[in-house]
């Protein structure tokens, strides 16, 4: 674990050294501002929707940003050489990575908590759905980061890699509207429901705490994980 | 210290390198010789555990580098081919980040880091963003981090490659110094390198090991012969014809050399066979001029070029 410390440190102190991370969270903080502004003043209901819907797909569009650097760019410079000839294992090198998008991400994410501060000083909203709702967006955003930095491990061409990791996760987001179509087919909706990316996390911001929603982020999670680290080791074999 | 045996790399159906084998004993620096594209880089990447070989063992320490790699990784210090390093990094992050990786513990490192630092004469650029130096610079960089966790076997590959000539030198005289604490394998196709610097070599070309000596002993090896070149005064027929009855001499020619009444004779001798003595009391006793005489080894280089060149001559 020590190791995968290491370099999730070196990462974040990688982030900061370029206006990418400011910039990032600025456009994520003025669109997600701007949004819940306007939820606030049309319904006057002191509930964080207004944050949580556009969070979410605004989160699944400046993700791959971040995570496409993460392993490409190392193909790219050779370091990648160095950091694997360290001895150090292929998991510890992806969980370090994983874990630096995911500090940024969850950066980013505290601030919005003032968002919630703003709501306590006109109104009292409810704390239920809030939990739930920002559970679900750290939830999200690591399933969304564990796909970014495995579409990184593919290519050493950043935007290559930024552009499967937003075609994959487009297509993980849809599969719940594509599921309607399906409505005479009661099992094959069912089955592209649950595999939805977004269909978990309204749930979650709706106040509901499920199991299966949980299970179903973690395991997409870890199963991206170990993709990450089978593409890794095979970028060895070749 | 370092042991390869029998070591092949296909890529697809390419091959990379094939039958490799060699060893390296403590304290030995050791030229990995060949041209371009001759697998230099694929034999370093595979001890190095960059990547696994399709067939055949290494063992570095006595840890083997498949199902061992960590421990063997832990003795090595590389620096890679184009001395990649992170360019967003000051000098002194950049060795705190792989200290710890090779998990030195913060006393030892903070120490190492100050003593490689001084070594390498970096002290300026401590704090300086690597993007920011000089090749040469960088170069020294990618030394220090190579040797900070004193790994029992540096590997370098082309560490001379793209510096100034200058920096060439104050490279090589850093590997010589090196070596008298690590065993070191250095790739180059640079001739002079090898028998300034090393004192094995191995030659590799298009995948295959084809020479493995001491720098010296390959150039008599591959010759076969020893050579003299001498200039005589004398009537160069009857000359040239005396020499060849001459025991041990296998082949003579010559030519003018302009000057009135002297010619330059190159003679080929059976190897092991010093006849310098023979040859000048020869000449003296037959009334001629013995004006120069000179023995001539095979070069390095021409080795090489004879080795690595396919067509027969």
């Amino acid at each position: 674990m020590r190791n995968a410390f290491g370099i999730a440190k070196k990462e974040i102190s990688s982030y900061f050294s370029s206006p990418m991370a400011y910039l990032i969270g600025a456009v994520f903080l003025v669109l997600t501002g701007v949004f819940f502004a306007q939820y606030l003043l049309a319904t006057q209901e002191a509930s964080m929707r207004g944050f949580f819907s556009p969070a979410s797909f605004f989160l699944l569009l400046i993700s791959p940003v971040i995570t496409m650097r993460l392993i490409a760019e190392e193909q790219k410079m050779g370091t990648l050489e160095l950091l694997l000839t360290s001895p150090v294992t292929d998991l510890q090198v992806v969980v370090g990575k994983f874990l630096a998008s995911m500090a940024m991400i969850s950066g980013m994410l505290l601030l919005t908590l003032y968002y919630f501060v703003l709501l306590l000083w006109v109104g009292s909203p409810d704390l239920g759905p809030v939990a739930t709702g920002y559970f679900g967006l750290i939830l999200l955003a690591g399933s969304i980061l564990s796909v970014g930095l495995l579409a990184s491990s593919f290519t050493s061409n950043q935007i290559v890699s930024a552009v499967v990791a937003l075609g994959i996760l487009l297509l993980l987001w849809l599969l719940g509207n594509l599921g309607s179509f399906f409505n005479s087919v009661p099992w094959a909706r069912d089955i592209l429901n649950y595999l939805s990316l977004s269909t978990h996390y309204s749930e979650l911001v709706n106040g509901v705490l499920d199991t299966r929603d949980v299970v179903y982020y973690v395991s997409f999670i870890v199963l991206a994980l170990f993709l990450t680290v089978r593409s890794l080791e095979s970028r060895r074999w070749r | 210290m370092i042991e390869v045996e029998h070591l092949s790399k296909y890529y697809g159906n390419f091959m990379a390198i094939e039958d490799i084998s060699f060893k390296v004993e403590k304290g030995e620096i050791l030229g990995f010789l060949g041209p371009n594209g001759a697998g230099k880089t694929t034999t370093m990447r595979i001890l190095t555990g960059y990547m696994p070989p399709t067939s055949g063992t290494a063992r570095i320490a006595g840890y083997d580098i498949f199902f061992d790699s960590l421990k063997a990784r832990r003795e090595i210090g590389y620096l890679p081919e184009s001395n990649p390093l992170y360019g967003d990094m000051s000098v002194r992050a950049l060795l705190e980040f792989f200290g710890k990786l090779r998990g030195l513990d913060k006393k030892y490192l903070k120490r190492r880091i100050s003593e490689v630092i001084e070594k390498m004469r970096l002290e300026e650029y401590a704090e300086t963003d690597i993007n920011k130096m000089s090749k040469g610079f960088r170069q020294r960089v990618g030394v220090a981090q190579a040797i900070l966790h004193e790994p029992a076997v540096l590997i370098l590959d082309e560490p001379t490659i793209g510096i100034d000539p200058v920096q060439v030198v104050e490279t090589r005289q850093i590997i010589k110094e090196l070596g008298k604490e690590h065993t070191i394998i250095l790739s180059t196709h640079i001739l002079p390198e090898v028998s300034m610097v090393c004192q094995k070599v191995i030659i590799v070309n298009e995948g295959h090991l084809i020479a493995a000596d001491r720098p010296e002993n390959l150039s008599i090896g591959i010759s076969g012969q020893d050579k003299i070149k001498a200039v005589v005064r004398g009537p160069m027929r009857e000359v040239a014809a005396a020499l060849r009855d001459l025991n041990g001499v296998e082949t003579v020619d010559y030519e003018s050399t302009g000057v009135d009444g002297t010619a330059r004779f190159n003679v080929s001798a059976r190897i092991n066979r010093d006849i310098r003595e023979d040859l000048s009391k020869l000449i003296v006793n037959r009334g001629w001029g013995l004006l120069e005489m000179q023995p001539v080894g095979l070069s390095l280089e021409d080795v090489f070029v004879k080795l690595t060149t396919k067509e027969e001559i």
